[in-house]
Protein backbone atom coordinates (compact mmCIF):
# COMPACT_ATOMS: atom_id res chain seq x y z
CA UNK A 1 0.00 0.00 0.00
CA UNK A 2 1.34 3.65 -0.76
CA UNK A 3 2.45 5.37 2.61
CA UNK A 4 1.87 8.89 0.71
CA UNK A 5 -1.11 9.10 -2.17
CA UNK A 6 -2.35 12.40 -3.80
CA UNK A 7 -5.45 12.43 -6.62
CA UNK A 8 -5.45 15.55 -8.38
CA UNK A 9 -4.05 17.60 -5.85
CA UNK A 10 -3.87 21.65 -6.87
CA UNK A 11 -3.69 24.57 -5.09
CA UNK A 12 -4.65 27.76 -6.60
CA UNK A 13 -3.67 31.09 -5.69
CA UNK A 14 -6.19 33.92 -7.05
CA UNK A 15 -5.71 32.93 -10.78
CA UNK A 16 -2.40 31.33 -10.45
CA UNK A 17 -2.03 27.10 -10.23
CA UNK A 18 0.62 26.77 -8.40
CA UNK A 19 0.04 23.09 -8.19
CA UNK A 20 -1.78 21.26 -10.71
CA UNK A 21 -3.88 18.05 -10.45
CA UNK A 22 -1.18 16.38 -9.06
CA UNK A 23 -0.57 12.51 -8.86
CA UNK A 24 1.49 10.52 -6.73
CA UNK A 25 2.25 7.63 -5.26
CA UNK A 26 4.67 6.58 -2.73
CA UNK A 27 5.47 3.78 -1.53
CA UNK A 28 7.10 3.02 2.31
CA UNK A 29 10.79 3.09 2.55
CA UNK A 30 10.99 5.60 -0.49
CA UNK A 31 13.36 8.41 -0.99
CA UNK A 32 11.58 10.71 -3.04
CA UNK A 33 12.20 14.10 -4.03
CA UNK A 34 10.84 17.15 -5.78
CA UNK A 35 12.99 18.81 -8.04
CA UNK A 36 12.24 22.07 -9.66
CA UNK A 37 13.17 25.29 -10.23
CA UNK A 38 11.83 28.33 -7.61
CA UNK A 39 8.47 28.84 -7.89
CA UNK A 40 7.80 25.36 -9.84
CA UNK A 41 5.20 24.42 -6.49
CA UNK A 42 7.77 21.93 -4.47
CA UNK A 43 6.92 23.95 -1.41
CA UNK A 44 3.37 24.58 -1.95
CA UNK A 45 2.84 20.68 -2.50
CA UNK A 46 4.87 20.10 0.85
CA UNK A 47 2.88 22.74 2.95
CA UNK A 48 -0.45 21.23 1.81
CA UNK A 49 0.70 17.10 2.35
CA UNK A 50 2.09 18.64 5.93
CA UNK A 51 -1.70 20.64 6.43
CA UNK A 52 -0.94 23.33 6.49
CA UNK A 53 -1.83 24.59 3.47
CA UNK A 54 -5.51 23.56 2.17
CA UNK A 55 -5.86 22.16 -1.50
CA UNK A 56 -8.13 24.18 -3.81
CA UNK A 57 -9.51 20.85 -4.84
CA UNK A 58 -8.12 16.87 -4.72
CA UNK A 59 -6.97 14.64 -2.25
CA UNK A 60 -4.32 13.25 -0.46
CA UNK A 61 -3.61 10.50 1.57
CA UNK A 62 -0.82 10.11 4.44
CA UNK A 63 -0.61 6.74 5.77
CA UNK A 64 -4.29 6.20 4.73
CA UNK A 65 -5.44 9.49 6.67
CA UNK A 66 -6.91 12.14 4.56
CA UNK A 67 -5.29 15.48 4.49
CA UNK A 68 -8.55 17.62 4.55
CA UNK A 69 -10.60 15.43 7.12
CA UNK A 70 -8.16 13.93 9.10
CA UNK A 71 -5.42 16.79 9.68
CA UNK A 72 -4.59 16.04 13.36
CA UNK A 73 -3.66 11.91 12.43
CA UNK A 74 -1.60 13.26 9.64
CA UNK A 75 0.55 15.44 11.77
CA UNK A 76 1.43 12.53 14.30
CA UNK A 77 2.44 10.46 10.91
CA UNK A 78 4.84 12.90 10.01
CA UNK A 79 7.78 14.57 10.38
CA UNK A 80 8.71 18.16 9.19
CA UNK A 81 11.69 20.36 8.63
CA UNK A 82 10.51 23.42 6.81
CA UNK A 83 12.79 25.76 4.24
CA UNK A 84 13.12 28.47 6.88
CA UNK A 85 14.59 27.73 10.46
CA UNK A 86 12.14 25.90 13.06
CA UNK A 87 14.46 25.88 16.15
CA UNK A 88 14.38 28.93 18.42
CA UNK A 89 17.74 30.76 18.97
CA UNK A 90 17.28 31.73 22.65
CA UNK A 91 16.46 28.00 23.54
CA UNK A 92 19.15 25.17 24.42
CA UNK A 93 19.14 22.40 21.99
CA UNK A 94 17.45 20.27 24.79
CA UNK A 95 15.16 22.14 25.27
CA UNK A 96 13.75 22.86 21.72
CA UNK A 97 13.49 19.12 21.46
CA UNK A 98 11.72 18.82 25.09
CA UNK A 99 9.08 21.63 23.82
CA UNK A 100 8.56 19.16 20.70
CA UNK A 101 8.89 16.04 22.67
CA UNK A 102 5.54 17.10 24.25
CA UNK A 103 3.80 19.03 21.48
CA UNK A 104 4.04 15.24 19.78
CA UNK A 105 2.43 13.59 22.72
CA UNK A 106 5.53 11.66 23.60
CA UNK A 107 4.99 10.45 27.43
CA UNK A 108 5.67 12.95 30.04
CA UNK A 109 8.18 10.20 31.45
CA UNK A 110 9.65 8.90 27.86
CA UNK A 111 10.87 12.54 26.59
CA UNK A 112 13.76 13.25 27.70
CA UNK A 113 15.61 9.52 27.38
CA UNK A 114 14.00 10.05 23.64
CA UNK A 115 15.55 13.75 23.30
CA UNK A 116 19.06 12.72 24.78
CA UNK A 117 19.19 9.51 22.12
CA UNK A 118 18.28 12.41 19.41
CA UNK A 119 20.96 14.68 20.03
CA UNK A 120 23.27 11.73 20.33
CA UNK A 121 22.05 9.90 17.32
CA UNK A 122 22.46 13.56 15.43
CA UNK A 123 25.81 13.65 17.23
CA UNK A 124 24.56 17.30 18.75
CA UNK A 125 25.34 15.58 22.64
CA UNK A 126 28.42 17.66 23.12
CA UNK A 127 26.61 21.35 22.57
CA UNK A 128 22.89 20.45 23.69
CA UNK A 129 22.99 22.60 26.23
CA UNK A 130 23.74 25.75 24.47
CA UNK A 131 21.65 28.53 23.17
CA UNK A 132 21.15 27.27 19.85
CA UNK A 133 22.43 31.17 18.31
CA UNK A 134 25.94 29.60 19.28
CA UNK A 135 24.99 26.54 16.48
CA UNK A 136 26.36 26.28 13.25
CA UNK A 137 24.36 26.17 10.00
CA UNK A 138 24.96 22.38 9.90
CA UNK A 139 24.28 21.71 13.74
CA UNK A 140 20.85 23.89 13.56
CA UNK A 141 19.70 21.53 10.31
CA UNK A 142 20.37 18.53 12.22
CA UNK A 143 18.53 19.50 15.58
CA UNK A 144 15.81 20.37 13.25
CA UNK A 145 15.83 17.03 11.71
CA UNK A 146 16.44 15.44 15.41
CA UNK A 147 13.12 17.55 16.36
CA UNK A 148 10.96 16.30 13.62
CA UNK A 149 11.78 12.95 14.31
CA UNK A 150 11.63 12.66 18.19
CA UNK A 151 8.27 10.83 17.82
CA UNK A 152 9.31 8.35 15.49
CA UNK A 153 7.13 9.23 11.78
CA UNK A 154 6.99 6.87 9.60
CA UNK A 155 6.88 9.82 7.15
CA UNK A 156 9.38 12.58 6.99
CA UNK A 157 9.19 16.02 4.64
CA UNK A 158 12.24 17.92 4.14
CA UNK A 159 12.00 21.24 2.53
CA UNK A 160 15.32 22.16 0.65
CA UNK A 161 17.35 20.63 3.62
CA UNK A 162 21.09 21.96 2.59
CA UNK A 163 19.82 25.32 1.59
CA UNK A 164 22.41 27.57 2.45
CA UNK A 165 25.05 25.21 3.60
CA UNK A 166 28.70 24.43 2.65
CA UNK A 167 29.67 20.95 1.26
CA UNK A 168 31.04 19.98 4.04
CA UNK A 169 28.35 20.52 6.46
CA UNK A 170 25.74 19.23 3.40
CA UNK A 171 27.81 15.90 3.51
CA UNK A 172 27.16 15.51 7.22
CA UNK A 173 23.27 16.71 6.97
CA UNK A 174 23.17 13.68 4.30
CA UNK A 175 24.88 11.24 6.26
CA UNK A 176 22.75 11.67 9.22
CA UNK A 177 19.69 11.43 6.50
CA UNK A 178 20.74 8.12 5.53
CA UNK A 179 21.51 7.03 9.03
CA UNK A 180 18.30 8.10 10.07
CA UNK A 181 16.43 5.96 7.22
CA UNK A 182 18.44 2.55 7.59
CA UNK A 183 17.71 3.14 11.25
CA UNK A 184 13.97 3.86 11.25
CA UNK A 185 13.27 2.93 7.42
CA UNK A 186 11.94 6.14 7.19
CA UNK A 187 10.08 7.32 4.69
CA UNK A 188 11.63 10.58 2.97
CA UNK A 189 9.98 13.04 0.93
CA UNK A 190 12.21 16.17 0.12
CA UNK A 191 12.72 18.95 -2.31
CA UNK A 192 15.39 20.81 -3.26
CA UNK A 193 16.93 22.13 -6.51
CA UNK A 194 20.41 20.68 -6.03
CA UNK A 195 20.93 17.86 -8.46
CA UNK A 196 23.84 16.19 -6.53
CA UNK A 197 21.41 16.07 -2.92
CA UNK A 198 18.81 14.43 -5.14
CA UNK A 199 21.04 11.68 -7.40
CA UNK A 200 22.82 10.68 -3.94
CA UNK A 201 20.02 10.13 -1.57
CA UNK A 202 16.57 9.41 -3.66
CA UNK A 203 15.37 6.23 -5.10
CA UNK A 204 12.66 8.43 -6.90
CA UNK A 205 12.87 11.96 -8.21
CA UNK A 206 10.12 13.87 -9.85
CA UNK A 207 10.67 16.98 -11.94
CA UNK A 208 8.24 19.45 -11.21
CA UNK A 209 7.81 22.58 -13.62
CA UNK A 210 5.03 25.18 -13.34
CA UNK A 211 2.97 22.88 -10.65
CA UNK A 212 3.22 19.56 -12.85
CA UNK A 213 5.12 16.72 -12.60
CA UNK A 214 6.83 16.63 -16.02
CA UNK A 215 8.77 13.37 -15.51
CA UNK A 216 9.42 10.91 -12.34
CA UNK A 217 11.51 8.27 -12.18
CA UNK A 218 13.93 6.99 -10.32
CA UNK A 219 17.84 9.01 -11.12
CA UNK A 220 19.17 6.26 -13.65
CA UNK A 221 15.73 6.50 -15.56
CA UNK A 222 16.23 9.84 -15.72
CA UNK A 223 19.09 10.02 -16.66
CA UNK A 224 18.60 7.68 -19.88
CA UNK A 225 15.70 8.73 -20.63
CA UNK A 226 17.31 11.77 -22.50
CA UNK A 227 18.94 9.55 -24.62
CA UNK A 228 22.50 11.62 -24.37
CA UNK A 229 25.79 9.62 -23.98
CA UNK A 230 26.60 10.22 -20.07
CA UNK A 231 24.00 12.76 -19.80
CA UNK A 232 23.53 13.95 -15.96
CA UNK A 233 20.54 14.63 -13.81
CA UNK A 234 21.44 18.06 -14.43
CA UNK A 235 21.16 17.16 -18.06
CA UNK A 236 17.59 15.81 -17.25
CA UNK A 237 16.51 18.43 -15.34
CA UNK A 238 17.57 20.99 -18.11
CA UNK A 239 15.93 18.78 -21.17
CA UNK A 240 12.57 18.34 -18.92
CA UNK A 241 12.49 22.06 -17.47
CA UNK A 242 14.36 24.40 -19.65
CA UNK A 243 11.29 26.16 -20.87
CA UNK A 244 10.15 27.26 -17.20
CA UNK A 245 14.01 28.29 -16.20
CA UNK A 246 13.93 31.74 -16.94
CA UNK A 247 11.33 34.11 -15.16
CA UNK A 248 9.62 31.80 -12.68
CA UNK A 249 11.26 33.13 -9.55
CA UNK A 250 9.18 35.70 -7.66
CA UNK A 251 11.19 38.34 -5.23
CA UNK A 252 9.04 36.52 -2.42
CA UNK A 253 11.08 33.17 -3.14
CA UNK A 254 14.30 35.07 -3.77
CA UNK A 255 13.78 36.52 -0.64
CA UNK A 256 13.48 33.62 1.31
CA UNK A 257 16.25 31.24 0.10
CA UNK A 258 18.81 34.35 0.96
CA UNK A 259 17.02 35.04 4.44
CA UNK A 260 17.56 31.03 4.94
CA UNK A 261 21.08 31.24 3.67
CA UNK A 262 22.09 33.81 5.72
CA UNK A 263 20.60 32.47 8.47
CA UNK A 264 22.51 29.25 8.37
CA UNK A 265 25.83 30.39 7.04
CA UNK B 1 -8.96 18.33 28.07
CA UNK B 2 -6.09 16.82 29.85
CA UNK B 3 -3.55 17.22 26.47
CA UNK B 4 -4.53 20.72 25.62
CA UNK B 5 -4.04 21.85 29.08
CA UNK B 6 -0.54 20.53 28.80
CA UNK B 7 0.36 21.29 25.45
CA UNK B 8 -1.20 25.34 26.26
CA UNK B 9 1.71 24.61 29.26
CA UNK B 10 4.48 23.27 27.39
CA UNK B 11 4.12 26.79 25.03
CA UNK B 12 3.52 28.81 28.08
CA UNK B 13 6.08 27.17 29.74
CA UNK B 14 8.87 27.59 27.45
CA UNK B 15 7.96 31.44 26.29
CA UNK B 16 8.78 31.85 29.94
CA UNK B 17 12.43 29.66 29.65
CA UNK B 18 13.16 31.91 26.71
CA UNK B 19 12.31 35.51 29.19
CA UNK B 20 14.55 33.40 31.68
CA UNK B 21 17.43 33.42 29.28
CA UNK B 22 17.36 36.81 28.42
CA UNK B 23 15.51 39.26 30.81
CA UNK B 24 16.75 42.14 29.33
CA UNK B 25 13.66 42.97 26.92
CA UNK B 26 11.03 42.76 30.21
CA UNK B 27 13.18 44.85 32.67
CA UNK B 28 13.81 47.68 29.59
CA UNK B 29 9.84 47.93 28.99
CA UNK B 30 9.94 49.07 32.83
CA UNK B 31 11.49 52.25 31.86
CA UNK B 32 8.58 53.56 30.29
CA UNK B 33 5.79 53.39 33.52
CA UNK B 34 8.60 54.19 35.59
CA UNK B 35 9.19 57.60 33.35
CA UNK B 36 4.85 57.80 33.54
CA UNK B 37 5.29 57.42 37.39
CA UNK B 38 7.90 59.71 38.70
CA UNK B 39 7.56 62.13 36.20
CA UNK B 40 4.32 62.57 34.72
CA UNK B 41 2.52 61.13 37.90
CA UNK B 42 4.34 63.86 40.20
CA UNK B 43 3.67 66.85 37.57
CA UNK B 44 0.34 65.69 37.49
CA UNK B 45 -0.07 65.49 41.15
CA UNK B 46 0.70 69.08 42.08
CA UNK B 47 -2.36 70.11 39.68
CA UNK B 48 -5.01 68.87 41.78
CA UNK B 49 -6.79 67.58 39.35
CA UNK B 50 -8.83 65.06 41.67
CA UNK B 51 -9.82 67.16 44.78
CA UNK B 52 -9.50 65.76 47.83
CA UNK B 53 -7.54 62.35 46.12
CA UNK B 54 -3.62 61.59 45.71
CA UNK B 55 -3.51 61.74 42.07
CA UNK B 56 -0.79 59.44 42.15
CA UNK B 57 -2.72 57.06 43.94
CA UNK B 58 -5.21 56.82 41.39
CA UNK B 59 -2.74 56.67 38.77
CA UNK B 60 -0.66 53.98 39.51
CA UNK B 61 -2.99 50.96 39.00
CA UNK B 62 -3.82 53.26 35.24
CA UNK B 63 0.28 53.01 34.46
CA UNK B 64 0.12 49.08 35.52
CA UNK B 65 -2.75 48.18 33.11
CA UNK B 66 -1.32 50.59 30.53
CA UNK B 67 2.15 48.72 30.84
CA UNK B 68 0.39 45.22 30.18
CA UNK B 69 -1.40 47.24 27.60
CA UNK B 70 1.76 48.10 25.33
CA UNK B 71 3.65 45.10 26.25
CA UNK B 72 0.74 42.76 24.64
CA UNK B 73 -0.23 44.81 22.10
CA UNK B 74 3.09 44.44 20.22
CA UNK B 75 3.05 40.51 20.86
CA UNK B 76 1.87 39.99 17.09
CA UNK B 77 5.30 41.35 16.23
CA UNK B 78 6.95 38.13 17.64
CA UNK B 79 3.85 36.09 15.91
CA UNK B 80 5.24 37.49 12.46
CA UNK B 81 9.35 36.65 13.41
CA UNK B 82 8.17 33.48 14.08
CA UNK B 83 6.32 33.30 10.96
CA UNK B 84 9.19 34.22 9.37
CA UNK B 85 11.80 31.95 11.15
CA UNK B 86 10.21 29.01 10.68
CA UNK B 87 8.81 28.50 13.54
CA UNK B 88 4.88 28.96 13.21
CA UNK B 89 5.34 26.34 10.26
CA UNK B 90 6.46 23.88 12.27
CA UNK B 91 4.39 24.22 15.72
CA UNK B 92 1.21 23.98 13.05
CA UNK B 93 2.72 20.74 11.68
CA UNK B 94 2.67 19.37 15.23
CA UNK B 95 -0.56 17.79 16.58
CA UNK B 96 -1.55 20.56 18.69
CA UNK B 97 -4.57 22.37 18.66
CA UNK B 98 -4.39 25.30 17.69
CA UNK B 99 -5.83 27.53 20.33
CA UNK B 100 -3.66 25.46 22.67
CA UNK B 101 -0.95 27.43 20.57
CA UNK B 102 -2.40 30.86 20.66
CA UNK B 103 -3.33 30.48 24.34
CA UNK B 104 -0.19 29.08 25.57
CA UNK B 105 1.57 32.24 23.57
CA UNK B 106 -1.19 34.54 25.27
CA UNK B 107 0.06 33.19 28.99
CA UNK B 108 3.66 33.54 28.58
CA UNK B 109 2.47 37.65 27.65
CA UNK B 110 0.81 37.97 30.67
CA UNK B 111 3.94 36.49 33.01
CA UNK B 112 6.11 38.97 30.99
CA UNK B 113 3.88 41.33 32.61
CA UNK B 114 4.50 40.21 36.17
CA UNK B 115 8.50 41.52 37.01
CA UNK B 116 6.24 44.97 35.25
CA UNK B 117 3.61 44.91 38.46
CA UNK B 118 6.56 43.96 40.62
CA UNK B 119 8.57 47.45 39.39
CA UNK B 120 5.42 49.43 39.51
CA UNK B 121 4.92 48.67 42.93
CA UNK B 122 8.19 49.10 43.74
CA UNK B 123 8.07 52.11 42.52
CA UNK B 124 4.85 53.58 43.87
CA UNK B 125 5.70 52.52 47.33
CA UNK B 126 8.71 54.73 46.75
CA UNK B 127 6.10 57.17 46.03
CA UNK B 128 4.25 56.61 49.13
CA UNK B 129 1.05 55.83 47.13
CA UNK B 130 -1.37 54.08 49.38
CA UNK B 131 -0.94 50.15 48.59
CA UNK B 132 -3.67 47.39 49.81
CA UNK B 133 -0.89 45.13 50.66
CA UNK B 134 -3.14 42.10 51.21
CA UNK B 135 -2.22 39.20 49.42
CA UNK B 136 -5.49 38.60 48.27
CA UNK B 137 -5.80 41.56 46.59
CA UNK B 138 -2.38 40.75 44.90
CA UNK B 139 -3.34 37.77 43.59
CA UNK B 140 -6.72 39.53 42.56
CA UNK B 141 -4.38 41.94 40.51
CA UNK B 142 -1.82 39.37 39.03
CA UNK B 143 -5.61 37.47 37.46
CA UNK B 144 -6.93 40.86 35.89
CA UNK B 145 -3.28 40.96 34.87
CA UNK B 146 -3.16 37.82 33.22
CA UNK B 147 -6.93 38.44 31.38
CA UNK B 148 -5.73 41.97 30.15
CA UNK B 149 -2.71 40.06 28.43
CA UNK B 150 -4.29 37.55 26.66
CA UNK B 151 -6.92 39.50 25.99
CA UNK B 152 -4.82 42.66 24.50
CA UNK B 153 -2.06 39.92 23.11
CA UNK B 154 -4.46 37.60 21.54
CA UNK B 155 -6.16 41.15 19.96
CA UNK B 156 -2.63 41.79 18.93
CA UNK B 157 -2.39 38.09 17.57
CA UNK B 158 -5.44 38.69 15.46
CA UNK B 159 -4.26 41.41 13.70
CA UNK B 160 -0.57 39.98 12.58
CA UNK B 161 -2.63 37.19 11.32
CA UNK B 162 -4.63 39.77 9.05
CA UNK B 163 -2.21 42.22 8.03
CA UNK B 164 0.71 39.64 8.21
CA UNK B 165 3.77 42.22 7.29
CA UNK B 166 6.07 43.42 10.20
CA UNK B 167 5.77 47.23 8.39
CA UNK B 168 2.20 47.26 8.33
CA UNK B 169 1.28 45.29 11.68
CA UNK B 170 3.85 48.50 13.51
CA UNK B 171 1.57 50.80 11.60
CA UNK B 172 -1.56 49.25 13.23
CA UNK B 173 0.12 48.91 16.57
CA UNK B 174 0.79 52.76 16.59
CA UNK B 175 -2.47 53.44 15.54
CA UNK B 176 -4.39 50.62 18.20
CA UNK B 177 -2.69 51.46 21.42
CA UNK B 178 -2.81 55.17 21.97
CA UNK B 179 -6.66 55.21 21.53
CA UNK B 180 -7.11 52.26 23.72
CA UNK B 181 -5.44 54.38 26.42
CA UNK B 182 -6.66 57.65 25.89
CA UNK B 183 -10.90 56.15 26.07
CA UNK B 184 -10.04 54.66 29.26
CA UNK B 185 -9.60 55.45 32.62
CA UNK B 186 -6.17 55.09 33.25
CA UNK B 187 -4.93 58.79 33.65
CA UNK B 188 -8.43 60.23 34.12
CA UNK B 189 -11.20 59.32 35.74
CA UNK B 190 -14.76 58.58 33.51
CA UNK B 191 -16.61 60.99 35.44
CA UNK B 192 -14.65 64.33 33.69
CA UNK B 193 -15.12 62.82 29.97
CA UNK B 194 -16.84 64.52 27.66
CA UNK B 195 -20.21 62.27 26.98
CA UNK B 196 -19.51 60.87 23.90
CA UNK B 197 -15.77 59.47 25.12
CA UNK B 198 -17.35 58.38 28.26
CA UNK B 199 -19.56 56.24 25.97
CA UNK B 200 -16.57 54.70 24.27
CA UNK B 201 -14.55 54.27 27.47
CA UNK B 202 -17.48 51.77 28.26
CA UNK B 203 -16.63 49.50 25.30
CA UNK B 204 -13.05 49.18 26.21
CA UNK B 205 -11.74 46.65 27.99
CA UNK B 206 -8.85 47.90 29.42
CA UNK B 207 -11.55 50.24 31.48
CA UNK B 208 -12.22 47.69 33.35
CA UNK B 209 -9.15 46.39 33.87
CA UNK B 210 -8.21 49.30 35.41
CA UNK B 211 -11.55 49.77 37.20
CA UNK B 212 -10.88 46.26 38.97
CA UNK B 213 -6.87 47.28 39.85
CA UNK B 214 -8.08 50.36 41.24
CA UNK B 215 -9.79 48.64 43.67
CA UNK B 216 -7.46 46.02 44.52
CA UNK B 217 -4.52 47.69 44.74
CA UNK B 218 -5.21 50.92 46.33
CA UNK B 219 -8.56 49.59 47.57
CA UNK B 220 -10.55 52.85 46.51
CA UNK B 221 -14.37 52.78 45.32
CA UNK B 222 -14.75 51.37 41.22
CA UNK B 223 -17.02 52.38 38.41
CA UNK B 224 -17.88 48.86 38.02
CA UNK B 225 -18.43 45.67 40.32
CA UNK B 226 -15.41 43.52 40.50
CA UNK B 227 -17.25 40.77 39.37
CA UNK B 228 -18.36 43.29 36.48
CA UNK B 229 -14.51 43.61 35.63
CA UNK B 230 -13.84 39.83 35.76
CA UNK B 231 -16.54 38.79 33.53
CA UNK B 232 -16.09 41.42 30.45
CA UNK B 233 -12.05 40.81 30.54
CA UNK B 234 -12.78 36.87 31.28
CA UNK B 235 -15.71 36.73 27.79
CA UNK B 236 -13.39 39.36 25.84
CA UNK B 237 -9.97 37.04 26.84
CA UNK B 238 -12.04 33.51 25.39
CA UNK B 239 -13.60 35.41 22.51
CA UNK B 240 -9.96 36.82 21.59
CA UNK B 241 -8.56 32.88 22.21
CA UNK B 242 -11.36 31.55 20.08
CA UNK B 243 -11.01 33.95 16.69
CA UNK B 244 -7.36 33.40 17.27
CA UNK B 245 -7.20 30.38 17.70
CA UNK B 246 -8.82 30.10 14.26
CA UNK B 247 -7.07 32.55 12.20
CA UNK B 248 -3.55 31.85 13.37
CA UNK B 249 -2.63 29.22 10.62
CA UNK B 250 -3.75 32.52 7.99
CA UNK B 251 -0.34 33.56 8.79
CA UNK B 252 1.83 31.27 7.25
CA UNK B 253 -0.21 31.64 3.99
Amino acid sequence: MAILETKKLTRKFGDFIAVDSLDINIQAGETFAFLGPNGAGKTTVIKMLTTLLPASSGEGFICGFNIKTEPNKVRSMIGYVPQLISVDGTLTGIENLLLFAQLYDIPSNECKPRVLDALDFMGLKEVAKNPVHEYSGGMIRRLEIAQSMLHHPPILFLDEPTVGLDPIACKTVWDHIQQLKKEFNTTIIMTTHLMDEADHLCNRIAFMSRGKIVACGTPIELKDSIKKENGTLEDAFIYYTSETLSNETSYRNISRDRKTAKKLG
Amino acid sequence: MKQFIRKTWVIAEFEIRKILHDPTEVLLRAVQPALWLLIFGQVMARTRMLPGKNYLDFMSPGILAQSVLFVSIFYGIAIIWERDLGLTHKFLATPTPRIALVLGKAISAGVRCVPLMIIIYILAAMLQVNIVWNLINIIGVIFLLLFGAILFSTFSLIIACLVKTRERFMGIGQIMTMPLFFASNAIYPISIMPEWLKVISHFNPLTYMIDGMRLLMIGTASDFSLLTDYMVLSVASILMVLIGGTLYKRVII
